[in-house]
């Protein structure tokens, strides 16, 4: 059988074709202001990948912000089935998924079956998401793929105060001024998000093996701050953006 | 409107002073002051005998006591009085003990009610305060005592701050975002999200699909007011209802916010900024008073 | 008085509400919360008033969602099972959510 699952996020559209349960192509494209053109895009990118022809996909599944959008799906997933699915096929051992992307924050726990037992969702607030590190990297006026070896080079942690990203922004000016060094408030604004996404993953309870997804994962800066502040090891798929797109492949072939 | 210049700081709002041109400090008894020291504005207000005589607002710098004394310098400008005749000031505000030479720092919710009960007169119940960095509703009797209030400093939606967010997004001078947003012929549709982070790419959506800005500031200044309606539902609102702070100047959202409520907004002639800097002044008066009467 | 404490954003409400005639500034909420999200004060609303109010950090109340979540767990919970609200005689403590 062959299914496709398209993962339709606020910033990238991802797409991954999956045949007898073996990915055989994925693709990304920036979402930007056409999410249905992205989706065409990333389709069609997985496809050549994968060497099979259109008509040769059973169904498709879209999940994600947008999972609405794109006209020729078969049938949709929540971000949370997705994401369990996903995960239960890449680390059946897992029990608890957290998945940090640009505007949304998750945790999900599931059971050895891969069946979502609780979950907890941080959204419409940029403070517990990904959102939040870009808008402190324009401050900071570092890019925001850099942020990551820039916070492991800290020598001491220092407190941010302010919450909201809009505050934090200015609180992250003023402290350039004072020539605060920026590692160190690199680190500081990975551990305020940090804490903010364990205390979601508490609400859940925490159970290994834990999990991290999401394009936020690839912030080695933030995975850091992420095992500190929950005493515990955490896995991280090779491609962590991709997760949501394999769940929604493998929930169309399970059908 | 002039050509605004490249870089321009449109969130850079006017600072002013004041003083009343029918007193005269001279023929009175008791000078007391009010500085409230918040975290984007400074005001520092004088009164005599209970009458406003004086006052400024300025930004805040990055040291509350330089930020407390220029503003206080600034009221007392041209009037022959230095900072030794004052005979009580309290602090208030984010930064209000670091107000150096206050002799009390009483909170900003306090103060905003008898500042508001000053300016409004005692039949204000309701005193929504609109500042930079927070957003406070307080429920008070007719002798500006407090009833109940919420505070909200943690989320830029809603505040000044935020409203700065959209000025410099638009290239929209802060002082002229309300009028121009008043300016369309039909209310778009709110601005959907709240944080002020999503609502800003929002709005560069809406700039791109070809809004004009003063449909894009008519429908975050609509946001505001409905965001700031759904806060007011915890402690009530009760008339009559007022308006303090920055936001009060911003007729985009004050009108809106008043049809939504279904209420009058009550009226002064005083600067709404100052409201807490007023209720400073007040409770410095009262706290004087109290002190010469015990050792009479 | 009811001074409420927190604030609201994008993702809900979230205010603890501490009604200060009520409070006999006995601290039992200041023992009970395991987040260490509440304080004594003086009552600065009631210059006459006799002893201290409880009132929620400020640290604390911009980040209650936060502060809070361990003893709201997301397969439910009940608001009167809360440890703060079960420590307080005098029943002057409130959620939002």
């Amino acid at each position: 059988m062959i299914t496709a699952g398209v993962d339709c996020g606020a910033k990238n559209v991802k797409v991954v074709v999956l045949k007898d349960g073996v990915v055989v192509g994925k693709a990304m494209a920036s979402a930007g202001m056409d999410t249905e053109a992205a989706v065409e895009k990333a389709f069609e990118a997985a496809l050549e990948e994968s060497g099979l022809s259109r008509d040769s996909i059973d169904k498709v599944v879209s999940t994600g912000a947008g999972k609405d959008e794109p006209q020729f799906v078969d049938d949709t997933v929540t971000d949370v089935g997705a994401d369990a699915r996903g995960m239960h096929h890449l680390y059946p051992e897992v029990r608890t998924v957290i998945d940090v992307g640009a505007e949304e924050g998750r945790a999900i726990r599931i059971d050895a079956n891969g069946k979502v037992v609780d979950f907890a969702i941080n959204e419409k607030c940029a403070a517990g998401a990904g959102a939040f590190t870009e808008a402190m990297a324009r401050a900071l006026e570092v890019k925001v793929e850099e942020m990551g070896e820039l916070s492991l080079k800290s020598t001491q942690a220092i407190p941010m105060n302010a919450q909201c990203a809009v505050f934090a922004e200015s609180e992250v000016i003023s402290l350039v001024h004072r020539k605060t060094p920026k590692p160190d408030m690199a680190r500081a604004i990975h551990d305020a998000i940090a804490d903010r996404i364990t205390s979601m993953v508490r609400r859940v309870g925490i159970e290994e093996k834990i999990a991290l997804t999401g394009g936020v994962a690839k912030n080695i800066g933030f995975v850091k701050s992420l095992k500190e502040d929950m005493e515990t090891d955490v896995i991280i798929p090779d491609e962590p953006d991709y997760t949501g797109a394999i769940g929604a492949a493998f929930v169309a072939a399970d059908d | 409107m002039a050509e605004v210049e490249k870089g321009a700081e449109y969130w850079r709002w006017t600072e002013s002073r004041w003083t009343n041109p029918e007193m005269d400090w001279k023929d009175g008894e008791v000078v007391s002051a009010g500085v409230d020291v918040g975290s984007v504005s400074t005001q520092a207000a004088v009164m005599v005998d209970g009458k406003l005589y004086c006052y400024s607002s300025m930004r805040t710098g990055s040291n509350s006591p330089e930020s407390a004394n220029n503003a206080m310098k600034w009221a007392l400008e041209g009037t022959g009085l230095t900072i030794d005749d004052l005979h009580a000031t309290v602090g208030t505000g984010y930064g209000r003990v670091n107000v150096p030479f206050a002799a009390k720092a009483i909170t900003e919710i306090a103060c905003h009610a008898r500042g508001g009960n000053f300016m409004y007169g005692p039949g204000v119940r309701t005193i929504l305060d609109m500042g930079g960095q927070d957003c406070k509703a307080i429920h008070c009797d007719e002798r500006g005592k407090v009833k109940a209030f919420l505070m909200n400093d943690k989320c830029a939606a809603g505040t000044g701050r935020g409203m700065e967010v959209f000025a410099d997004l638009l290239g929209v001078h802060i002082n002229d975002v309300g009028e121009m947003s008043l300016q369309v012929e039909e209310e778009p549709p709110p601005v959907s999200s709240t944080c002020v982070v999503f609502a800003k790419s929002e709005a560069s959506g809406l700039l791109r699909q070809g809004w004009p800005k003063e449909k894009v500031l008519a429908a975050y200044c609509s946001a505001m007011a409905h965001r700031v309606v759904t806060l007011l539902e915890r402690i009530g609102v009760e008339p009559e209802f007022a308006i303090t702070g920055g936001i009060a100047k911003n007729p985009g959202v004050t009108n809106r916010l008043a049809d939504e409520l279904g209420v009058k907004l009550a009226k002064t002639d005083m600067d709404t900024q100052i409201a807490g800097a007023l209720g400073a002044a007040l409770f410095a008066r009262a706290l004087y008073l109290k002190k010469i009467k015990g050792k009479k | 008085m009811i001074a409420n404490y927190g604030y609201k954003d994008g993702s809900g409400d979230f205010f603890i509400s501490i009604d200060t005639d009520r409070c006999d500034g006995c601290g039992d909420c200041v023992e009970a919360c395991p987040a260490d999200i509440f304080e004594m004060v003086e009552d600065e609303f009631d210059i006459e008033a006799e002893n201290d109010v409880a009132a929620v950090t400020s640290e604390h109340a911009k980040k209650l969602k936060y502060s809070c979540g361990p003893c709201k767990p997301a397969s439910g919970f009940e608001k009167a099972e809360l440890p703060c609200i079960r420590a307080c005689g005098p029943d002057a403590i409130g959620h939002s959510w």
